[in-house]
């Protein structure tokens, strides 16, 4: 009976989400708590998967009792119930704040469809099958296309169709890569998959290596890897911030289908797929940090500069994965959970800034509520830039610390730090013009334009419900803050992880040996 | 019959590849198209080109059979695309009437050069 806990992560989305559409469609009210239940009801199965699987124990499900390489499996390690947790961790802040800043009430399923993107994100991490994963990924992209254009206006629906394009054309290449593949193994179970692909003779590699890179390009769109990361900023931005801040975890998604994909399948000491991974990465990751940081330095409206920011925040990530040490994956796992909550806070904190006074980073009078924003920018752009003493400052001393034994250390530090000290002035710029500049009279700007799809309908004050707007953004700062204080037992967790990642045969061996224990 | 199959590939990869290449939404949404059916003619490859072979295994003769999965796959992928190009028109045309124009670029507004 425990073991069907595995499945109630995507189950109970699925179910909660249709019922949300037929059943209570009109009635806003039980609409909200039931999604924030059903959030809520989330986090706790994912931290109980989370200390079930906290000794090192992998476990399978197998959908349907269908045996491992022919059935569907899904498998829950360490990292994937840490990534489920995390969803929930992040989901359930940001639902408070959709339903408590009055978002959820622009537009029409706003619920419905955010229950649909937990089922495809918690599904992504659990599975164990490769064209499964494909499915998961469409699932959490349909309902994202749904969620990006939540509340309509000109600019939103127009970056949308940019955003479905480019993910089309992302899900098309996955197909391609799938096919490839299977062609050369005649398999998509991860786990058998690495077998086979072990088995492969050395010097016949061109197809299955084609088809690594393929996957690691369909990734690397997902994760928004520096020269595919475009269709991030003008996405991030034009959606509702507190969608955008949902969307902190799907680029976790692809960072974390990396470090599956290429620990598991095509590990680094493979000689098939040798020189493949590892030597594109990095450059790509320091690439898209150094990128993130110049941007949020230049960007004008401040849904932009979040969407540098968590540009950036992939970046570093991406260079602890791209290092593929076992300490280097450590601080990754470290990293992914700070960055997928710092990120969820700051586009919270940009949407409280934006609703009072528009998006411009320009000055202009003193919004309601400007000392208790300003103080909670202080402290998201202190975790977004990695700055003492909040958990960014941890998990970048971790990623400098794997990085030392490598043979580039000095470019990956240099990079690192000349990107922080950028974001730290970017960020510092648009505080003090958006907090301070607003009290000195003559410097008022007008806005250039009126955002007129910002502010779709008449909207009353956000007084009613403000205090529960601020709780989803005091809980993510709480759990950043958490985080750093708790640093010790959560890298020793993260180390476990690594250790897990990097001996395959453990996971290899729970799916494919006898199956369900 | 591999050479039709693979120049019929590598056509409709092209020729989806320069649509999506255009700078308007109708051309770009045909060029998806293009790149989905390609992709589910590589898929049905990807499981070996036998023809006339059913896809069941028969234990009392050594005939020979097709492989069910790809088969499979591309069923998903068939649906999966389908929708995706029901929605993406959809989008297409929200936005169109919305803005009056169907450029796929975000165009050139004020304050968003960064």
């Amino acid at each position: 009976m425990i073991d069907h806990w595995i499945v109630a992560p995507v189950v109970l989305p699925a179910i909660l989400a249709p019922f949300i559409i037929m059943v209570i469609r009109f009635h806003l009210d039980l609409q909200r708590i039931f999604s924030i239940a059903g959030t809520a009801a989330l986090l706790v199965i994912g931290l109980v998967l989370l200390v079930q699987v906290s000794d090192g124990t992998i476990k399978t499900y197998e959908l349907g009792n269908w045996p491992a390489p022919f059935g569907i499996v899904l498998v829950l390690d360490r990292l994937s119930a840490l990534m489920v947790a995390l969803t929930g961790a992040l989901a359930l802040p940001v639902l408070l704040y959709a339903v408590g800043s009055g978002w959820d009430r622009r537009g029409r399923h706003f619920h419905a469809l955010f229950q649909f993107q937990l089922m495809g994100v918690t599904g992504a991490f659990l599975t164990g099958d490769a064209f499964n994963l494909f499915v998961f990924f469409e699932v959490l992209l349909i309902a994202s296309y749904g969620l990006m254009t939540h509340g309509g206006g000109k600019l939103r629906l127009k970056a949308g169709v940019q955003y479905v394009v480019y993910n089309l054309l992302g899900s098309t290449l996955f197909l391609f890569a799938l096919g490839t593949i299977y062609a050369v193994t005649g398999t998509l179970n991860m786990a058998d998959l690495a077998q086979r692909v072990a088995e492969l003779p050395a010097d016949d590699s061109a197809l299955i290596r084609v088809g690594a890179v393929l996957l690691l390009l369909v990734f690397a769109i997902k994760a928004a890897v520096l020269p595919l990361h475009f269709w991030l900023p003008d996405s991030y931005a034009n959606a509702p911030l507190p969608v955008a801040a949902l969307f902190a975890i799907m680029t976790k998604v692809g960072a974390y289908a990396i470090l599956r994909m290429y620990t598991l399948v095509f590990d680094p000491d493979l000689e098939l797929t040798a020189g493949l991974v590892g030597d594109w990465l990095l450059p790509a990751a320091l690439l898209t940090l150094a990128a993130g940081s110049v941007g949020v330095l230049g960007a004008h409206r401040i849904g932009r500069l979040m969407a540098f920011a968590a540009i950036a925040s992939t970046g570093t990530l991406l260079i602890a994965i791209s290092l593929f040490t076992q300490q280097a994956s450590a601080a990754a796992v470290y990293y992914i959970v700070h960055s997928t909550l710092a990120t969820g806070a700051v586009f919270l904190i940009a949407d409280m800034v934006m609703e009072r006074r528009g998006g411009q980073i320009i000055a202009q009078p003193p919004m309601p509520q400007t000392g208790l924003i300003a103080s909670l920018y202080f402290a998201g752009a202190i975790a977004m830039a990695g700055m003492p003493p909040l958990s960014g400052f941890v998990g970048k001393l971790l990623v400098m610390d794997a990085a030392r034994d490598g043979g580039d250390y000095a470019l990956v530090w240099s990079v690192i730090l000349a990107s922080s000290l950028i974001a730290i002035v970017g960020f510092a710029r648009a505080g003090s013009v958006l907090f301070w500049q607003s009290h000195d009279r003559d410097h008022l700007e007008e806005p250039e334009e009126p955002d007129e799809d910002d502010e779709p309908v008449a909207e009353p004050a956000p007084e009613p419900n403000s205090a529960l707007a601020f709780s989803g953004v005091f809980l993510l700062l709480a759990a950043l803050i958490a985080l750093t204080v708790l640093a010790g037992p959560a890298m020793r967790f993260a180390e476990a992880t690594a250790a897990q990642l990097f001996t395959p045969a453990e996971y290899i061996g729970a799916v494919l040996g006898e199956g369900s224990e | 019959m591999e050479l039709l199959l693979a120049t019929a590939v590598g056509v409709l990869t092209a020729s989806g590849i320069y649509l999506i290449l255009r700078k308007r939404t109708f051309p770009v949404i045909l060029g998806l198209s293009q790149l989905t059916y390609a992709v589910n003619v590589f898929l049905f490859a990807s499981g070996r080109l036998a023809v006339n072979a059913p896809p069941v295994l028969n234990k009392y003769a050594d005939v020979a059979y097709t492989d069910p999965l790809p088969q499979a796959l591309v069923l998903t992928a068939i649906v999966i695309s389908f929708g995706m190009t029901a929605v993406i028109v959809m989008l297409a045309l929200a936005a169109y009437l919305s803005s009056r124009s169907d450029r796929i670029d975000m165009g050139p507004a004020p304050g968003d050069d960064a």
